[in-house]
């Protein structure tokens, strides 16, 4: 077990926390995609911790495609909840 | 450098993190939170860099913060100027009662609790033996991947799979938001520095978008990172008030969207017509499969990220001018 994992690795445990308290207990939508976003962080981060094999030494690249990807998914979810967010304020403007 | 002064830098570093996370949930601004969130991302870009991901790195500088960044800042902006504070204080006040104080503590206590978990077993994780089965054989087959860059082999090439359906879920992504409404009205045009600025920052983008999509085969990069940063060279065009940003019209966009997908499937339904499996490439043709599935992924996710950021369905210049045509007519 190395120091630098167990630090990264426990930071990413009180982000993930951080951000689902926001996503819960924010009022308004943009502010819990925000915090949706801060927890995927979170998530993010454990992963590159366990990747990480000391200095000098190759980091296993599964976890850092795995993130990838995430990143990825996260932007596209990001982006449709934004628009729905838009159209729903559209609504409401309306009536 | 020496050990402690590389804990003494892990240790600011986490501390920065943590803090503008819970500076951009707290803040009751929105604008304020979506600035705070930017730098946050921004930060975790260090830190992946500092775990030795710089393929992380490079794709949470660009989308993660980034364009993330500017679609947040844009849903800020669309909303009318006194509404982003309407969650702040006064009616909020009068209605929190004791049970709300309560039922955020409740909130507070799960949270709390899941952190708990959830270090619980990373620690325990950590501490068993670690399994380097699948490192391993990652390494072992890298030869036979097409590519050198260990994640690129991943992404496009072990894992292909995954990647072919993450393609799937930014299409879907993009077609849900066409579905939602139109696209938002443009920028004004931007005065003299700025456009003086982009007419060298989007060629620069889109060599380096380039760049990144050659070199990812053997180093940091990869169609996802060069996808972002030409979305990005859009953006910019964008935010200075051009109406064209790149994005072909018509039928044209809807082939660059779908490109990504349909060239993944159409090399592996190849594949499976020569007696291969799905997506198991033969490893001469690895190489150039790989390039030639990137490339339509980078032009799709490009296409993609830059739609989510207008918004909806561009009207193209055609249509608008026919619809002003029929305007003018109507109105003689």
């Amino acid at each position: 077990m190395m120091t630098t994992q167990v630090l990264y690795g426990l930071t990413a445990c009180v982000i993930v926390a951080l951000g689902l308290r926001g996503a819960l207990l924010h009022a308004s939508l943009l502010q819990r995609v925000v915090a949706i976003n801060v927890m995927g962080a979170g998530v993010f981060m454990l992963l590159i911790a366990v990747a990480y094999r000391g200095p000098g030494l190759p980091p296993d690249p599964l976890p850092h495609a795995l993130v990838l990807t995430g990143i990825v998914v996260a932007v596209s979810a990001t982006a449709l909840a934004l628009a729905l967010a838009r159209r729903l304020h559209a609504e409401q403007d309306n009536d | 450098m020496n050990a402690t002064s590389l804990l003494v830098f892990d240790g600011l570093l986490l501390c920065s993190i943590v803090g503008l996370a819970w500076a951009s949930l707290a803040s009751h601004d929105e604008r304020r939170g979506v600035i705070l969130f930017i730098a946050f991302g921004l930060l975790l870009a260090v830190a992946w860099g500092r775990l030795l991901a710089p393929d992380v790195a490079l794709a949470e500088a660009a989308i993660g913060a980034g364009l993330s960044g500017a679609l947040l800042l844009a849903a800020v902006r669309k909303q009318s100027p006194g509404s982003s504070r309407t969650h702040a204080n006064p009616d909020r006040n009068r209605s929190e009662s004791g049970a709300k104080v309560v039922l955020q503590w409740l909130v507070t206590l799960l949270c709390a609790a899941l952190a708990g978990t959830l270090a619980w077993a990373l620690l325990h994780a950590l501490s068993s033996t670690p399994h380097d089965t699948l490192p391993r054989a990652i390494s072992d087959n890298l030869v036979a991947s097409g590519v050198s860059n260990p994640v690129t082999a991943v992404l496009l090439n072990f894992r292909a799979y995954d990647t072919l359906l993450e393609l799937a879920v930014l299409l879907t992504a993009v077609l849900g938001i066409f579905a939602l409404g139109q696209a938002t009205a443009g920028y004004q045009p931007a005065g003299p520095v700025f456009d003086g600025l982009v007419r060298w920052l989007v060629p620069v983008l889109i060599l380096t978008a380039g760049y990144l999509l050659w070199v990812g085969a053997h180093a940091p990069g990869g169609a996802f990172q060069a996808g972002a940063t030409l979305a990005a060279a859009g953006v910019v065009l964008r935010l200075a008030g051009r109406s064209r940003i790149g994005l072909p019209d018509g039928f044209a966009l809807r082939i660059v969207m779908a490109a990504g997908v349909g060239v993944f499937l159409l090399v592996g339904l190849t594949l499976l017509l020569l007696g291969r499996s799905f997506l198991d490439y033969p490893p001469a043709w690895a190489s150039a499969l790989i390039l030639l599935i990137e490339t339509a992924a980078m032009l799709s996710i490009a296409a993609t990220l830059l739609l989510a950021f207008v918004g909806g369905q561009p009207q193209s210049a055609g249509v608008t001018a026919a619809a002003n045509r029929q305007r003018e007519e109507i109105s003689r």
